[in-house]
Formats: structure tokens, C-alpha cells, sequence
């Protein structure tokens, strides 16, 4: 194997790592203020997250880190080309994360009101536009032969890529909701449960369009059919287990189903890493994408030292932090 | 304005923010590390309590710090496309590891000592916050990596018109590198030392815990003395440095637009005519700059005028001199906040004894009144780097007008939209985060400070 496809990898398990992990903290920041008029259990849904979502957030950063080390060519393309709806993006990331930190810090139910719609807009944005480029880096944009982007915004928002938009985001948000259901107590975590229920089914159902969608417009190869077919399979058994006892399981098997939907895009797009509608010829590779093998052989070096060693730490941290949040825990945010 | 000048204003402008808040938060989370020890060393509960108040005003900063980060992670991608194509194979990889080392170190060690105050040991809380610390610094590390390339680039081939990387120790062994980032770092030290001081000065006239804003003052009265003349030893060796490595800059930043005799006066203050290529009414001090520069007594300068043709004959055809007034100003702005804060670190340090400084209310309002100066001093010494560079990204190979996304992928229009976006979404968090300072400054340090709801009751009975 060479290391352009090992780093094709890496990127694909970053990418892993961030929609499993950040895919429950944008489906509580999207929920939490829905589910409870109660201050108290706002704040409990968020002090449930508060804890860990910072580092999941960074498996984003490393992503964008990574491609730039990687695959040049990807960044300069995927982020000049996707300019509107990455700085969409951005902004909601912005407005959430310093909601995060500055909501439960002044009481005024208007100071408070304001912080909960940024933190759930700021939630709903990343959640809805990675569905959307995901879609469409699968799927292709109009790249030139100077491997310059040359669609807009609208390019971005055709039918196919809005509906992965929509199966991303009613997914995290069942996500939020197992991830509340496990981690809460009291009247909180009933609303959860509810919404959970309420959300398992248009989850799988929104999933598998997206994947006949898929299989009709992008004829992807036998092992991306295999993971997605594998990604719907653990997220129908996730609503067909979850119960009161097995609420652990559901959360589990929710989540890889995120993870192996992720697997299958990255697997759709392999060898390429964006396609263009325009040439295939134009499509960038990653042979055609990537830093030189010397470079890659460095950042090969740092990335084997160090991710176990992340790993390690951010596993811990969920160990620290296992025990349910209710009203009566200290409530930091 | 152009594509490539809304770019840049972009670029400026999200960054400056940025580094509005990222070096106060490399400098508290040494200054919680060390009250911290003290605290888990002696017991004393008075130290817990300032971990508890320092700690409110850290977070709430890092929280815009880190936010405006994710924003640096993504925006040489956004707006400077050509610059990603040329660099990335270099550039990324620094970017890379500073997310992989220092941000995943960062955000887990500090949601551990947020929330952990009463899950984890003492021993672990303790060793949390000097990871954070560890992590702010190695962040610094990472991305002056990356920036010393632009200014100095080393380690690298050129193939096929781009960039590669040739040789990794280069990257971290480069000159400019090893006085940028100790320069930046101790920047950043001074700055949270000022930020302290100037706090405990307002609270200890306030006649809120003095006692206690007495102990935060002390320690940075001394570090804000310590650190200040820190960076200036350093600042000097890298003007030094730039003499050589970057000899435009330095005639810019002191405005010579012709060769200087072999013992060059330093300009304390001038107007500079960028017209008719002059200084103005300027004040000097004989010499000076000569052993600035040289380390001794003769050696001559040489001007925009000889640098510019010597680049034209080196790159070809082309404007090769930085805006000089900018570059001038700047490095001057930055000089005198620096001194400013020495003097006034030095005013604190002598006032210690016998707790004198508790007394002094001029001493303590000229304190308060420092705060604005390690901003001034940081933005200054960026614009001074990176206007200084001009018109090159990456000095002496990629031209900035050459490395700007491409119009028909990236217009203006668009550029214009994403800084207005920006722009809002900033002044907006800046004010909000204006407030909470203030707020929690005013809540002072009381032990009750450990829950949040009692601590918002109380600052409703005070307001």
C-alpha cells in the first residue's frame, strides 16, 4: 500500500472520528432547547456534552490539517470552490462554540434565549452543508483542467446533494437523542428517549433513498454498496434493540452506522478525491492531489507517534466523565 | 478595491482578531499552572480561589481564541487557493501537526480541568492545566513553524513551480524561527502579565479582596518586568536577524530609502513621505541603529533604493518595496508599548516592599491603564512582519498577488460577503465577551465563585 492511499485513509478515519463524535454534539445542540422549556435541563444537555465536545471538534481541525499536509491540491480546491458554504460553516461553528462557553454565564431568559438559538443554528449548519458536500464531492462539481472550481453556491445545492444534506442531519439528530437518552437523567432524558423513537425510522428511511439515490447516480464500486448497505443495516437494528436497558447498544450501533456511511463516500470517492462533472480527466486524485512522498513519509512518522497516543487520552476522558449529568450535578455550563 | 485587497483586508482583519485573544490565553495557562501547583503544594485555599477567578476570565477568552482558530485552520483554502497550491506541501504539514499535537492536547486537557474539579484527583487537575499550558505553547510552536517558512523559507525545493519539502529538520531548525517564536512566546507571557496586573490593580482599588488581588499582583508586577525585557533582548536579536535574512523589511521599518553611512542614526520618531522619499522632522539618536543592527560600532545599512534594484536584477521586473509608513509606524508603536510596559513593570516591582503598591492609587490607576498596551504592542509587531514582507507571501518565491484564489472560483463579491459575515459575528462576540469580563472582574474572587448559579445570584444583588 502506498502512503497516498494510507493518507487517504487517515482522512477518511478523521472523518470518521468527527461526524461519529461531533455527530451527537450537533444533534443535542440542535435538540436540547426542543425537548425542555426548563433552564435546568438545557443546561444539563449541554454540561453532557460540555466535557468533550472541544476535542471532538478538533477531529474537524486535524481533517483540514491533514488534507493541506496530504492533498494539497484538495484543500486549495475543496475550500476555494465550496467558498460560500464553508464560511456558512464557519460562522456556525463560531457562533456555537462561543455559545458553549458564554450561555450559562448571565441569567436574563433573553441573554439565554439568544446563546440557545446560535448554539442550535450554529449546530444545524455544519450538520446540514457536510451532507452537502459530502454529496457532492461524490458526486462532482465543475473543475477545470487548473483544477480550479468553477461552480457557485447553487452548483452545490442541487436536489441530490440537499437530500444528503437532510439524511445527515435528521442522523445526528437521532444521534443527539440516543446520546442524551445514555448520558442524562429525570425529565430530561424521558424527552430524549421520546425524541429517539420519534427519530430512528425517518432516519433509516431518509438513509436508504439516499443510497438507491446514490446507487442510480454515481455507480458506486462494490465496497462503498457493501458499507452502505452494512451503515443501514446498523441503524434500522439500532431502532429495532433500543429499549430502556439497551439504551448503550442503540447508541453503538447508531453510530456506526454514521461511521460506515462515512466509509462508503470515502470509499464512492476512492481513487479520486474530488471528481469533476466537467472531464474525468480534470478530477483530482490522490496521486494528482498529493505532497510529495518525502512529505507524506514525514507526516506518516508524526501521525504514527502521535494519534495512539491521542486516542489514548481522549478515550480516557469519556472514562473520567461516564457518569450520567442530572439537575443536581455541577452544573458548569 | 481589488479581489486580492479584499483578500488581504480579510486575511488582516480575522487574524489581527484572532491574536486578540490567542496570546492571553498561551500566557493564562502558565499563570493558572503555576497558582495552581502553589495551591495543590501548600493548601492554601486563597489560591484556589484566584485559580477559580483567573481561571473564569481564561475561559471565557479561549472560547473566542479557539473559535477564531478554526477559522485560520480553513482560510488559506478560502482566499489564497494558489498559495495552498504552492506551499501546501510544506505549509500543511506544520498545520497538520499543531492539530494532531497541541489542539487535540488543548481541548481535552481543559474539558478535563473545566469539569473536573470534583471527578478527578488533585494531583490530575493539576497535571490538566499544565497540559493545557504545554499544548497553548507547542500551538505557538506549530504555526511560527509555518510562518518562519513564509518569511524565510528553507528546507525546500522548487519542482515544477511549487514547493516541496526537502528536508523537515530545516523547517524546525530555521533561524528565523528560533527568534520569532521565543519573541512571540515571551510576547505572549508579557501579555497575560499585564492582563493580571492591570486587573488586580482595579480590584485592589476597588477595595475588592485586596488581600488576595495583592498576591496576583506581585507575581505580575515581577513577570510583566521579567518577560518585558524578555522580549526586547529577543526583539533585538531578531532585528539582527532580519538585517541580513530580510534586509527590506528593516529598511522599511526605519524608513531608509537610501544607503546609510557606516554609523547609522535610529529614528525614535519621524514623519514618513512616502511621496518624495523622505523622513521628516525626525528625531535620532546617533549610532544607535548601526550597533542595533551590527552588535558594534561602524557598519552601514542599505536602502529601499539599492535593495529595490538588486531585487529587480535577482526576480525581474517589479515593485519589490513594502508599504513604508505602515511598516515604520508599526515597528515604532510596538517599541514604545513594550518600553511603556517595561517602565511600568519595573514603577510595580520597585513598590512591592511592605506591600506599598496596596496604597499608591497612582501606581495602580497607570496599571489599569497598561491593559490596552500588549494588544497595541502584538497587532503592531504582526503588521510590522507581515506588511513588512510585502509584496512577497513567501519571501523571494511566491508573490501575494500571485498566490490569491483565483477570481472566477473566488470574486470579490463574495470575499465581501464572507468579511462582512465576519466582521459582524466578531464585534458581536467581542462585545459580548467585553461584558462578561467585565462582569465576572466586578463578581471579584469569592470563594462561592465555585457554582455558577450562587455567583450569578450574587452579581444580581450587586447590580
Amino acid at each position: 500500500m502506498d502512503l497516498n492511499i494510507f493518507w487517504f485513509g487517515v482522512i477518511g478515519i478523521l472523518f470518521v472520528g468527527y461526524f461519529f463524535l461531533e455527530g451527537f454534539d450537533y444533534g443535542v445542540g440542535m435538540l436540547y432547547q426542543f425537548l425542555t422549556p426548563d433552564d435546568t435541563d438545557r443546561r444539563v444537555a449541554l454540561n453532557a456534552i460540555g466535557p468533550t465536545w472541544g476535542a471532538n471538534e478538533v477531529w474537524l481541525i486535524t481533517a483540514g490539517g491533514a488534507i493541506f499536509a496530504a492533498f494539497p491540491e484538495w484543500y486549495a480546491t475543496l475550500f476555494s470552490g465550496f467558498y460560500l458554504a464553508l464560511v456558512l460553516m464557519l460562522l456556525g461553528l463560531i457562533a456555537r462554540g462561543v455559545a458553549m462557553e458564554y450561555r450559562s454565564r448571565h441569567d436574563p431568559p433573553a441573554w439565554r434565549r439568544m446563546w440557545d438559538w446560535a448554539l442550535t443554528i450554529g449546530s444545524f449548519i455544519p450538520a446540514l452543508l457536510w451532507g452537502v458536500a459530502m454529496a457532492n464531492l461524490v458526486r462532482g462539481v465543475p473543475i477545470d483542467a487548473q483544477m480550479n472550481d468553477t461552480g457557485s453556491l447553487l452548483t452545490l445545492l442541487n436536489p441530490y446533494a440537499l437530500w444528503s444534506g437532510l439524511v445527515m442531519l435528521v442522523i445526528f439528530l437521532a444521534h443527539g437523542a440516543y446520546f442524551l437518552d445514555m448520558k442524562t437523567e429525570g425529565a430530561l432524558r424521558s424527552q430524549a428517549a421520546s425524541a429517539a423513537r420519534w427519530l430512528g425510522w425517518p432516519a433509516a428511511i431518509a438513509e436508504a433513498i439516499l443510497l438507491l439515490w446514490s446507487s442510480r447516480l454515481i455507480h458506486p464500486s462494490a465496497w462503498a454498496v457493501a458499507a452502505g448497505l452494512l451503515s443501514l443495516g446498523s441503524i434500522v437494528t439500532a431502532v429495532l434493540v433500543y429499549g430502556q436497558k439497551t439504551i448503550r447498544m442503540a447508541f453503538f450501533l447508531h453510530g456506526a452506522g454514521i461511521a460506515l456511511l462515512t466509509a462508503a463516500s470515502f470509499l464512492a470517492l476512492f481513487p479520486d478525491v474530488m471528481v469533476s462533472s466537467l472531464n474525468p480527466a480534470w478530477s483530482l486524485t490522490i496521486y494528482n492531489a498529493a505532497s510529495n512522498p518525502y512529505s507524506l513519509r514525514v507526516m506518516t512518522w508524526v501521525a504514527l507517534t502521535l494519534v495512539p497516543i491521542v486516542l489514548a487520552y481522549q478515550l480516557w476522558t469519556y472514562w473520567i466523565f461516564r457518569q450520567r449529568v442530572s439537575p443536581k450535578s455541577p452544573l458548569e455550563y | 478595491m481589488s479581489q486580492l485587497g479584499w483578500a488581504r483586508l480579510q486575511f488582516g482583519m480575522t487574524t489581527v482578531y484572532h491574536f486578540f485573544f490567542a496570546p492571553v490565553t498561551i500566557g493564562l495557562a502558565v499563570w493558572l499552572a503555576i497558582l495552581e501547583s502553589i495551591y495543590v503544594a501548600t493548601g492554601n485555599e486563597d489560591y484556589k480561589t484566584l485559580v477559580k477567578f483567573w481561571g473564569r476570565l481564561f475561559l471565557l477568552n479561549f472560547a473566542v481564541g479557539v473559535v477564531t482558530g478554526i477559522l485560520q485552520e480553513f482560510q488559506f483554502g478560502l482566499d489564497w487557493a494558489n498559495y495552498s497550491r504552492f506551499v501546501g506541501d510544506i505549509f500543511g504539514a506544520p498545520l497538520a501537526i499543531e492539530a494532531l499535537a497541541a489542539f487535540f492536547l488543548e481541548s481535552t486537557f481543559i474539558g478535563i480541568w473545566q469539569f473536573g474539579w470534583d471527578t478527578v484527583s488533585k494531583t490530575v487537575h493539576l497535571l490538566a492545566i499544565w497540559l493545557v499550558a504545554l499544548g497553548t505553547t507547542l500551538s505557538a510552536l506549530w504555526i511560527l513553524t509555518a510562518n518562519a517558512f513564509m518569511q524565510e523559507p528553507v528546507g525546500y525545493t522548487l519542482v515544477h513551480g511549487k514547493a516541496e519539502m526537502s528536508n523537515f529538520g530545516a523547517l524546525l531548525t530555521n533561524p528565523q524561527l528560533w527568534v520569532e517564536f521565543p519573541h512571540t512566546v515571551l510576547a505572549a507571557y508579557l501579555t497575560a502579565s499585564v492582563f493580571v496586573l492591570a486587573i488586580s490593580a482595579y480590584q485592589i482599588l476597588n477595595q475588592r479582596q485586596p488581600h488576595l488581588f495583592a498576591k496576583s499582583f506581585k507575581f505580575a508586577a515581577v513577570a510583566a518586568l521579567v518577560f518585558g525585557l524578555g522580549v526586547a533582548v529577543i526583539g533585538d536579536a531578531q532585528a539582527s536577524h532580519l538585517v541580513t535574512a530580510q534586509p527590506m523589511k528593516i529598511a522599511a521599518a526605519e524608513a531608509l530609502w537610501k544607503n546609510t553611512g557606516a554609523h547609522a542614526p535610529w529614528t525614535v520618531i519621524g514623519i514618513v513621505d512616502s511621496r518624495d522619499h523622505q523622513l521628516k522632522d525626525a528625531v535620532q539618536v546617533p549610532d544607535l541603529l548601526t550597533i542595533l543592527a551590527y552588535k558594534r560600532l561602524s557598519g552601514s545599512l542599505s536602502g529601499i533604493h539599492a535593495l529595490a534594484s538588486a531585487a529587480v536584477k535577482q526576480y525581474g521586473p517589479g515593485n519589490y518595496v513594502p508599504p513604508v509608513a505602515p511598516v515604520f509606524y508599526a515597528f515604532r508603536v510596538m517599541i514604545f508599548a513594550g518600553v511603556l510596559m517595561i517602565l511600568g513593570g519595573l514603577w510595580a516591582t520597585l513598590r512591592l516592599r511592605g506591600n506599598r503598591f496596596l496604597t499608591r492609587r497612582r501606581l495602580l490607576k497607570a496599571m489599569v491603564w497598561m491593559l490596552p498596551l500588549p494588544y497595541l504592542a502584538n497587532t503592531a509587531g504582526w503588521v510590522m512582519t507581515e506588511v513588512g514582507r510585502q509584496p512577497w507571501v513567501v519571501y523571494g518565491l511566491l508573490s501575494t498577488a500571485v498566490g490569491v484564489s483565483p477570481a472566477k472560483t473566488v470574486p470579490s463579491a463574495e470575499i465581501i460577503l464572507s468579511l462582512s459575515a465576519f466582521a459582524a459575528i466578531y464585534t458581536a462576540i467581542a462585545v459580548a465577551a467585553v461584558f462578561l469580563f467585565k462582569k465576572y472582574t466586578d463578581l471579584g474572587a469569592t470563594p462561592e465563585q465555585a457554582g455558577p448559579p450562587s455567583e450569578t445570584d450574587h452579581y444580581l444583588h450587586v447590580v
